[in-house]
């Protein structure tokens, strides 16, 4: 850079001096110092030109790699470092796929690529990595295999029947713990508390944030502190608040926790409920009662019934439509807690997630029976995972919502992502963005779910079979009212002649246009097909512009219309009355 | 579940006799809080055997867990102890909170010693912070860290005065129960 400045110069005090000298050689070394000019300004552009080239030849540079390189490499041991840079090369061509793409490589060669090299470097088998790309873009599937391989913070919440939390921090901190007190995690899970203003969290999140407390690390271990041992506090992982803080039990009412072992939710809820009360401890297996029944005993809870039912018979035994609220924390795959238990990556497969799915779908059926809708200050089931899987959330919320009356109602948590009202092929209750989930990346907490339904009414039967098909079939119930359209509009001696015509056209679904109103869902085999509903369609569209046509040549002005149309509305609400 | 009878009864009340003394009249006529719904009268506490272990808990609590068949029910409120096969009565850490509160005498231990009473030792004259006046020889006392945290309970072995001129090796009290059979002895619990 300094140089042509460099060489102006010389050039210019050169030439003050030659002036003086003489013109021949004025020009002459004018000459060579605009030579020297003009190479370097070359060389310059030289070199934007390669440094163009380079980072062109970057972009252009990945190649997915041909059968014979994989076969070369399946031979020899992985190259991890080789595979983590092509899973990152994948995922930066996948996001912008038009400008960064290989010419005649279709997307799904990259994404089997990427799937492969996935279950390489992490180690999960090939059903998890498809399923964690079904549900999240390649760059964030990424984050979420980056954040499994770390644990989650170790969290301890402070048990308010025995402790302050203020209290319980300065003796913990004086044994040698390092530990911060829990609060909102932000995105980027820095240690530091950030503030909780009352504007912002409902007062479940202000409990959440008065118990919790995060351990850094620590020079004695955090399980074994006499403080602990007198009950103090529990060691838990912050995702197992949630439902807790969800479901926000009362004192004075009764509450069964259908899977309540090892009694870190139990504890807390008792703890909420201030041992007032009465709470039901169930759980199905029987090696996992002595950790429940210690646990309780070490916290100091006192207002609890520890049984051991399998959950799908708790109705029977405790009785239905008379519990205030009910805690299901359901077994689930694990596919959200990796980071606990690595085992998970290999050992989970579809006919795992769909065992586990039934399974969970009895047993919300049976602690929707439990619940008294009526109750005074309940009526409330929070249903939670500690999985990520859609059969297993989505899906037992909406069968619940198609087999009982319920309704999904905000859980008190407003961070977390919505949960999905469609995923796929699958279409859920636009209710269910009220749920939550929970992922380590995005969290820092392990996988989770929650939801929490209000019920309705004690009624087992749907109250809601009308509703159901007006939603679903609105074009069968078109059919009975077709008959009277076009019975309006024609005269009345040619009723019977339409109907007959309509009733030969419609003649494989009569059955179904012809029965009462009223659908269930097993009726839904006998839908007529596609081009029958099409045509449907049309006629009624003919009519409707039949009508409107009668109207309008009939009254002039639009406004007029209106007013007719506002008279009949008025008409039908006297009506009603 | 089934009430206790007339000797199960006296052997639950003598144990505790020993650590409560006259506050068993208390412990037994407390109005009861869990299971009370909102308005209705103040409940009791009562005792329940069940599969030779006895709980304490409300009478409300109770009630509703007549439901549960005998096999499958595992607890109801607090478990205090245990009847031996021959017919005798332990306490269990269990009973920890409700003998501390109500404890005749207590004795309550230096930091240094803390761990090794949780680790099940007897609790020696060094140990020894500080002891209530009047404590009889064998009478039952609870001990506390110097924290007001209850660690466990035992049997002092000397009376008060005695105490004072134990040696520094010498067992002040002999340990029972504590705190630390949580982690150590969970499924004995």
């Amino acid at each position: 850079m300094h140089l042509p400045y460099l060489c102006v110069c010389m050039c210019f005090h050169l030439s003050i001096f030659l002036i003086y000298s003489g013109s021949e050689e004025e020009f002459d070394v004018e000459r060579k110092a605009r030579a020297l000019d003009i190479e370097k300004a070359q060389q310059e552009e030289e070199a934007e030109a390669e440094l163009q080239m380079n980072i062109q030849e970057r972009h252009d540079d990945f190649m997915l790699p041909t059968p014979e390189e994989l076969e070369e490499s399946s031979q020899k041991p992985p190259n991890l470092p080789a595979i983590f840079q092509r899973i990152k090369d994948i995922v930066r061509v996948l996001s912008d796929f038009k400008a960064l793409r290989q010419e005649g490589v279709p997307r799904k060669d990259y994404v089997t690529q990427l799937a492969q090299d996935l279950s390489t470097y992490f180690g999960y088998n090939d059903f998890f990595v498809e399923m964690i790309l079904q549900m999240f873009p390649a760059a964030e599937a990424l984050e979420f295999f980056e954040a499994n391989e770390t644990p989650r913070p170790v969290v301890l919440r402070t048990n308010t029947l025995k402790a302050r939390r203020r209290d319980l921090a300065g003796v913990l901190i004086n044994r040698g713990v390092n530990l911060d007190p829990l609060g909102k995690w932000s995105k980027v899970c820095s240690s530091v508390q950030t503030a909780c203003s009352s504007t912002i969290c409902s007062s479940n999140t202000r409990t959440f944030v008065k118990v919790g407390l995060v351990v850094y690390e620590s020079q004695v271990p955090v399980g074994a502190t006499p403080e602990y041992m007198a009950g103090h506090y529990m060691l838990q992982s912050a995702s197992s608040f949630l439902p807790v803080m969800a479901l926000a039990p009362q004192e004075k009412e009764t509450v069964v926790d259908i899977a309540a072992a090892p009694g870190g939710k139990t504890t807390y809820l008792a703890a909420l409920m201030k041992n007032t009360g009465i709470i039901f401890a169930n759980e199905f297996k029987e090696k996992r009662m002595k950790s429940l029944s210690a646990n309780l005993h070490r916290m100091g809870v006192t207002n609890t019934i520890v049984c051991n039912y399998d959950g799908r018979e708790l109705p029977k035994v405790l009785g239905t439509n008379r519990v205030d609220r009910v805690l299901l924390d359901a077994p689930c795959s694990g596919t959200g807690v990796v980071s606990k238990d690595q085992s998970v990556k290999v050992s989970k497969s579809d006919v795992d997630i769909q065992n586990c799915a039934t399974l969970q779908k009895e047993l919300i059926l049976a602690a929707i029976d439990m619940v008294d809708a009526f109750s005074k200050t309940g009526g409330y089931i929070v249903y939670s995972t500690c999985s990520i899987t859609v059969a297993e959330n989505e899906a037992v919320i909406d069968y619940a919502l198609r087999k009982r009356n319920v309704k999904v109602v905000p859980c008190g948590l407003e961070f977390g992502r919505p949960g999905f009202i469609r995923f796929r092929e699958k279409r859920f209750h636009t209710s269910l963005a009220e749920t939550r989930r929970f992922y380590p990346h995005a969290h820092n907490l392990d996988g989770f779910f929650v939801a929490k339904l209000k019920k309705l009414n004690n009624d087992k039967a749907l109250a809601s079979d009308k509703g159901n098909s007006e939603d679903v079939d609105s074009v069968i119930t078109i059919e009975p009212s077709l008959p009277e359209l076009n019975t309006a509009s024609n005269s009345p001696t040619d009723e019977k002649s339409v109907q007959e015509l309509e009733d030969m056209i419609k003649s494989p679904s009569e059955n179904v246009s012809t029965k009462k109103k009223k659908f269930f869902r097993k009726d839904l085999k006998n839908l007529p097909s596609k081009e029958e509903i099409s045509k449907l369609r049309e006629d009624k569209r003919e009519a409707l512009r039949k009508e409107s046509k009668r109207k309008l040549s009939s009254d002039f002005t639009s406004s007029h219309v209106e007013a007719i149309n506002a008279g009949e509305a008025k008409k039908k609400k006297h009506k009603k009355e | 579940m089934r009430p206790l009878d007339e000797q199960e009864t006296t052997a639950v009340f003598e144990k505790l006799h020993k650590f409560v003394g006259s506050n068993l009249k208390h412990l037994i006529e407390r109005p009861a809080v869990e299971g009370a719904t909102a308005g209705s009268a103040p409940l009791r506490y009562c005792f329940r055997l069940h599969k030779n272990r006895v709980f304490y808990a409300s009478e409300a609590l109770v009630k509703k867990a007549t439901n549960i068949s005998r096999e499958k029910l595992v607890g109801v409120g607090t478990c205090i102890g245990k009847f031996t096969k021959s017919g005798k009565f332990h306490l269990l850490a269990s009973s920890l909170d409700l003998l501390a509160s109500h404890a005749k005498s207590k004795i309550w231990l230096k930091p240094s010693s803390e761990m090794s009473f949780l680790y099940g030792n007897h609790v020696l004259k060094s140990g020894l912070a500080r002891i209530t006046d009047n404590v009889q020889q064998n009478q039952g006392v609870v001990i506390f860290s110097m924290a007001d945290i209850p660690l466990g309970f035992g049997v002092a072995a000397k009376s008060t005065q005695e105490c004072r001129k134990l040696d520094p090796t010498a067992i002040a009290a002999y340990h029972q129960s504590d705190v630390g059979e949580y982690l150590r002895m969970e499924d004995d619990l």
